[in-house]
């Protein structure tokens, strides 16, 4: 088994067998590890890694130095290094206000999606977890958007809901009027130039129609398997509904909130092909499409453009998990 | 009437730079170039064939089904036994994509692409051979000016025109007859013209914009009726200003025909406005011919159209807006002398009216083509073309596909009620880091 082990160790055979039966034992000595073990660890962490960095870092790196050049995207001898040209176009010079109204958007799309859907998916897997006649059928109807893709809850809400003449929000709301819900550009509050436009709203609402969902089964999960026994005595102790909801229900579903933030955040960021799909109504472009645009097409010679875009959304992204990971694992140190 | 326009104008067949949606269509399909080629045998063995011989292979974007059927006929019709031509399909919008990468390295000596400043845009960076002596040769004889000048690069030829289609105000026969409308001459005429409409109750101009390329088809009229052929291809290049008088002229002359077009058109999508078209609910629509596909069969012959009306007297009507579709040869090909037979045999009537035999949504740019098999709109869009002095091709043809990006957005910020100056120096600022 261990052959080939040049290592002077204690382990033998035995040891290892035990260790395996034992993971607690097995954590004790570094040195029971042996050379096997050794390259099966180095294997299982190694490649991973390796295939991580090959296929996520190296490309990252790339396309931060890309973002400093000016180049078509043909011919690997036409980089040209230009500075930065390309951060000064895109935050202060012909795009600044393309992208100031893309990271506001972004950043409308984090707030409402923590206070909209988030709210209210958990509202509703409180009711839901109350054991309510056809429980079954509620969770099913909340949580059946969440199997489709975002593009397809464009196409669904664009025909069924948006529609200007025939849709049921037009019919709903219209007052009997045409109503164009995803072409108007208009800002609903505005700061200086920018705001948020009445699109983006109405796209905000369909995306909130899938995440609701998502989130109402995360937490419907994390209620179902709260101690029955803290609720108990929680109304022994004459808490009344919110009380335990606040201070009994709401920290056991630590795990539960820490999962929502980090997917909501996710979420906020990636965003992309909703609003693609919509063809990208004036007003509702997100940093994704920034970069996209001046990536993919007959039109996109911007390679370093759109890096700088996507430099943008990287240093959004690499900033919120830097601060999750940092105050995630603290907390976990301190409660150790 | 609905086979007769089977080609689906999608925003990147007219050549828009790419639809979201087709983006997400294409990711869903197979990426990349997907090429499979097929070997058809040049057959028929007239005596005057070409001296050329060898294989040629000639690339084709023409994913659909009626237009590769139609080039493949044509490509059959090539008079020459020795030259063996091998068809190499590739995806339509990659083909688009890649072009300039595809052009470095060619599998194909021919290859398709779109006249005007595209082409020029390839033929600047020496991509494209110089293939005037096909024109000497006798395209001059059968080909309109036009045409010869949406296929010039620094007074060279590079491009052989093959189908085109043109912009224009399409109107119902019978809805007009009922409100006794006619065909305005003048901008004068036709502002009083909605005015009469919009009093009688139906909407003057339906409009839907939503991806942003149909509105560019009314700046594009405004521009070079207002300013000019020369202006409009100066400032699509980059050489006028957007923050021009002139310029600005277009915005203000488009603010006055706003009040009589449907509202709210970002939202709306071009063949919805067509619908309103059909029921008799808007009386005009500026867009491509291809609108014929959104009418019934049986109304189709009520479909007619007018040009674009003066507006200023030293342009008239000189301009004319068809997005030309056509052939080039890449820069060294294996086999020149046969490459150059292939797109020559593609500007005959022989090869044009085989295409038009499978395909009739088009028109054919030879003068000697079958032109009876033309319908009414088909032949009163070709005479209006062939009579042109200029023709251009389309916003988004007739300047880099980014800054057509802006311009869109620019334009759909105008339909919105912004404020024109804003947008003006917005594109301006853009125009000078774009182009």
């Amino acid at each position: 088994m261990s052959t080939g082990d040049d290592q002077p160790t204690i382990s033998t055979a035995e040891t290892v067998a035990s260790s395996a039966l034992d993971a607690g034992k097995a954590k004790k000595k570094r040195s029971q590890f042996t050379g096997n073990d050794r390259k099966v660890f180095l294997a299982m962490v190694g490649i991973p890694t390796f295939i991580h960095v090959a296929i996520v870092w190296i490309p990252t790196l790339l396309s931060i130095l890309l973002s400093f050049t000016k180049w078509r995207g043909n011919d690997i001898s036409e980089i040209e290094v230009t500075g930065v040209e390309n951060y000064d176009v895109v935050l202060l010079g012909a795009f600044q206000g393309d992208t100031i109204q893309a990271i506001l958007n972004n950043l409308w799309l984090l707030l409402f999606l923590f206070f909209g859907p988030t709210l209210l998916g958990m509202g509703l897997a409180y009711l839901l977890d109350k054991n309510l006649k056809g429980t079954r059928i509620y969770q099913s109807l909340f949580y059946t958007p969440v199997v489709l893709s975002l593009a397809v809850v464009g196409f669904i809400w664009q025909n069924i809901m948006y529609d200007q003449n025939y849709g049921l929000a037009t019919w709903a709301f219209g007052g009997g009027d045409r109503v164009d819900w995803l072409g108007n550009q208009e800002f609903i509050f505005s700061i200086g130039n920018y705001g948020l436009s009445k699109n983006f709203l109405a796209i905000l609402m369909a995306m909130a129609w899938r995440h609701t969902g998502y989130i109402m089964v995360l937490y419907l999960a994390g209620m179902k398997s709260v101690d029955a026994a803290l609720r108990e005595s929680a109304s022994l102790d004459g808490c009344n509904e919110w009380q335990t909801f606040r201070h009994v229900l709401f920290p056991t579903l630590k795990p539960i909130n820490v999962i929502v933030v980090v997917i909501t955040v996710i979420e906020a960021l990636r965003a992309y092909d909703i609003i693609a799909i919509l063809n990208e109504p004036r007003n509702t472009e997100l940093l994704s499409h920034l970069t996209t645009n001046a990536l993919i097409g007959e039109g996109a010679d911007n390679i370093g453009r759109g890096s700088a875009y996507a430099t943008l959304l990287f240093l959004l992204c690499i900033g919120f998990v830097l601060w999750y990971v940092t105050n995630h694992y603290k907390k976990q140190e301190n409660t150790v | 009437m609905t086979a007769e326009f089977q080609q689906s104008p999608s925003p990147s067949e007219v050549g828009f730079a790419l639809g979201r949606r087709d983006v997400l269509k294409g990711a869903a399909a197979l990426g990349g170039i997907a090429a499979f080629s097929g070997v058809l045998a040049a057959c028929g063995g007239g005596d005057d064939a070409g001296s050329a011989s060898g294989t040629i292979r000639v690339g084709s974007n023409y994913s659909n089904e009626l237009p590769n059927a139609g080039l493949r006929a044509a490509l059959d019709s090539l008079p020459n036994d020795d030259l063996t031509i091998e068809l190499n399909e590739v995806d339509h919008n990659t083909y688009q994509e890649q072009i300039v990468a595809y052009l470095q390295d060619p599998p194909d000596d021919v290859a398709p692409w779109f006249a005007g400043f595209r082409l020029q845009a390839l033929a600047s960076q020496d991509l494209l051979l110089d293939i005037s002596d096909v024109w000497t040769d006798g395209l001059d004889d059968v080909l309109s000016g036009g045409f010869k000048q949406a296929s010039t690069y620094e007074g060279k030829q590079y491009f052989v025109p093959w189908t085109y289609y043109s912009w224009q105000v399409h109107y119902r026969k019978d809805v007009w007859a009922d409100l006794g409308a006619t065909p305005p001459g003048t901008f004068d005429e036709l502002l009083a013209l909605c005015e009469t409409l919009d009093a009688a109750g139906v909407t003057p101009f339906a409009l839907g914009n939503d991806g942003r390329w149909p509105a560019m088809g009314t700046f594009d009229q405004i521009n070079f009726r207002l300013n000019g052929y020369q202006y409009h291809v100066d400032l699509m290049a980059g050489d006028e200003s957007w923050t021009d008088d002139r310029t600005k002229a277009v915005f203000t002359e488009w603010a006055k025909l706003l009040p009589y077009t449907q509202s709210e058109p970002n939202g709306r999508e071009w063949n919805d406005a067509a619908q309103a078209l059909v029921k008799g609910e808007a009386a005009m629509y500026l867009i491509g011919n291809f609108v014929g596909s959104e009418f019934p069969e049986d109304e189709a012959d009520q479909l007619d159209f007018f040009p674009f009306p003066v507006m200023n007297d030293e342009h008239g009507l000189d301009t004319v807006e068809a997005p030309i579709d056509g052939w080039v040869v890449v820069a060294n090909p294996d086999n020149e002398a046969g490459a150059k037979e292939v797109v020559a045999h593609l500007g005959t009537a022989l090869a044009q009216d085989a295409y038009l035999s499978v395909d009739p949504s088009v028109q054919a740019p030879n003068n000697n083509v079958d032109t009876s098999a033309y319908n009414a709109l088909q032949a009163k869009s070709a005479a209006a073309v062939q009579g042109a002095k200029n023709v251009t091709q389309f916003l988004d043809r007739d300047t880099v596909a980014a800054f057509a990006n802006e311009a869109g957005q620019g334009i759909a910020d105008f339909l919105a009620g912004g404020d024109i100056d804003a947008i003006l120096a917005d594109l301006q600022a853009k125009a000078e880091t774009i182009l």
